[in-house]
């Protein structure tokens, strides 16, 4: 009788084990794919789209004529030696360097601005998320509404103080600024939010202790805030610097690239060539290299992110 | 001579509050300018376009024609439905794909959560041709179930990386302690977690109703006659043989409207929520 419970003890104690261990296999590595597999299907879809663009960038497809076949890297070649790619190149970086570090730096400031708490900041810590809010391509319109050189409100303004007829985006020096000021519109309040969290979850003490030691505000801000921020001005840097470097609504709204081609990146290239000339197969190749320098600088910032996080 | 002191630094603290507040309220006019006059414009009528600055008769013609157009209202509709049905698969989805990356070690897993999170930066112009292509011969160009598909590409990968961040700032005490009670994951999941991260889930929903709102190269190209999104209707009140910026602007003011609702009635949760996991222990 006592050796039957004995036996039957070490049965189930065997039992439980060999449950364990398959549990654990289970738990660390079937079970966290199944958690995330609605995830990675409701995206990873887009891979078709993306393989058959890469596909059609070797052949001669058109909207135009129903025929079409493979023309080997004709199309890369012709675009690799053109002009307007590697100037759309130029634009593209042109203009995602200067709208980023716009934004970065005005995000940081309003940021740092709105970190006391006041009755007054609230408020604006809301109201000044509204600019996001507005649809890009509406945004550009209203810009243009407001710029206007015979009747925008802006122009008003400056001919108090003699100023008249500023061509804003309609001349070549000043298209360029002109993007870049409605770009920052919409998407500083985007770095503001993103930063404005990353300060309120800073801890307090290191603050105290640092003002206690009579240290001056730019003091902490350089050897306390700078530091610990550092994971969140990644994840604001990656956003911010993805999104301008394929902007196309804002360019394409205002402008259409132009004036002649100082506006020219490559999305805008891409859709010229695209549904403007109808040759999606040369439209092709100025879109995968977009994504081709997208996918590298994201991926070395996400990397640098994830050590900056684990170093704190 | 402290007294002094004091009173000096009290002045120069005051001074700064000042001057800090004086940036704020220039930054104000820049954001907010834009919006004021998008609403003034909104209320002029055509012939006062361009006739009058700030003094003319406001008149809620436009929002009349807007409403009783039929267009307009249905537009409204559908893009209500796309946006907030896409982001409420996305979040359905995306967090528990959150919580499985922030929670779980498994081979591959910086891999997925990157590819997940490069989706989010991916051209539009590159992927809508094929897109197009492929829509045209499935049935699902011009459709609920296709934008609503191509909107999670945007919508995800945002609630993914947001949520994650939220995850990992939550002690892992909390959940073994939960395991020794006996729950099992999606107990702890559900009954223990999700509390504890909806600030960054709601946080992450509005930002990705915005996204997914102003969307404007897909629905453009891959809908518009059964489906129609409020950003491209509201471009067709230009396109018109006489151009009606008193209608764009009241489109564009009546388009702001939910995500703004959105944001004032999360107000609670919105900062706190995107820390994206950097709070110090």
């Amino acid at each position: 009788m006592v050796e039957k419970e004995k036996i039957d003890k070490s049965f189930t104690l065997s039992k439980e084990y060999t449950k364990n261990i398959k549990s654990k296999k289970f738990r660390s590595s079937i079970l966290p794919l199944l958690i995330l597999a609605p995830s990675i299907v409701l995206v990873i879809w887009i891979f078709v789209p993306f393989i058959m663009a890469i596909i059609l960038s070797f052949t001669n497809y058109s909207f135009n004529f129903p025929i079409w076949g493979y023309v080997g890297g004709e199309n890369w070649i012709k675009v690799l030696s053109n002009y307007d790619f590697w100037h759309g190149v130029l634009v593209t970086f042109e203009f995602g360097a200067s709208a980023t570090a716009v934004e970065m730096f005005a995000g940081l400031g309003i940021a740092l601005l709105l970190n006391r708490s006041s009755p007054f900041t609230k408020i604006l810590r809301v109201v000044l998320l509204f600019p996001l809010m507005i649809a890009p391509v509406i945004a550009s319109l209203i810009w243009e509404l407001l710029l206007n050189s015979s009747v925008g409100i802006v122009q008003k303004f400056l001919n108090i103080f003699g100023l008249y007829n500023v061509p804003w985006a309609s001349s070549p020096k000043m298209a360029l600024l002109t993007v870049v000021m409605i770009d920052a519109w919409i998407y500083i309040p985007f770095a503001t939010l993103l930063l404005l969290a990353g300060l309120q979850s800073l801890p307090k003490s290191p603050y105290e202790a640092a003002k206690l030691d009579g240290a001056s505000s730019w003091f902490s801000f350089k050897n306390l805030t700078l530091p610990m921020l550092k994971p969140i001005i990644y994840v604001t840097l990656i956003f911010e610097l993805m999104f301008s470097l394929r902007e196309f609504t804002i360019p394409f709204a205002t402008t259409g690239g132009g004036p002649g081609d100082t506006l020219m990146n490559l999305s805008l290239l891409g859709y010229e060539h695209g549904f403007t000339f109808y040759n999606l197969g040369l439209s092709l190749p100025y879109v995968l290299v977009l994504w081709i320098i997208i996918y590298v600088i994201s991926y070395y910032l996400v990397s640098k992110w994830q050590k900056s996080k684990v170093s704190r | 001579m402290e007294n002094n002191k004091n009173k000096k630094k009290r002045r120069s603290i005051f001074g700064g509050v000042i001057a800090q507040t004086i940036v704020l309220l220039f930054y104000m006019l820049f954001a907010l300018f834009p919006l004021f006059w998008m609403v003034v414009l909104s209320l002029k009528s055509d012939k006062q376009m361009f006739t009058t600055t700030f003094l003319f008769n406001p008149t809620l013609e436009n929002y009349r024609v807007l409403l009783t157009s039929g267009g307009y209202l249905t537009a409204f509709w559908q893009s209500l439905i796309v946006s907030s049905l896409s982001v409420l698969i996305a979040i359905i989805a995306g967090t528990f794909g959150a919580y499985a990356l922030a929670r779980f070690k498994f081979k591959g897993k910086e891999m997925w959560a990157f590819t997940i999170l490069s989706f989010e930066f991916a051209p539009a112009i590159l992927v809508v041709l094929p897109l197009f292509l492929i829509y045209q011969s499935t049935g699902l160009y011009d459709s609920y179930v296709g934008l609503m598909l191509v909107y999670q590409v945007i919508v995800l990968p945002l609630i993914v990386w947001v949520v994650r961040g939220y995850f990992e700032d939550i002690p892992v005490e909390l959940e073994e302690a939960a395991q020794l009670d006996g729950y099992n994951w999606l107990q702890i999941f559900l009954r223990r977690l999700l509390p504890l991260v909806l600030p960054g889930v709601v946080s992450a929903a509005l930002l990705s109703f915005i996204f997914a709102w102003n969307e404007f190269t897909f629905p453009l190209m891959l809908a518009g006659f059964n489906v129609h999104t409020v950003t491209v209707v509201s471009l067709n009140y230009l396109a018109s043989a006489t151009v009606h910026y008193g209608q764009v602007a009241a489109a564009a003011t009546i388009s702001a409207i939910p995500s703004i609702i959105l944001a004032i009635s999360i107000q609670r949760y919105l900062v706190r929520g995107l820390s994206f996991g950097s709070i110090k222990e």
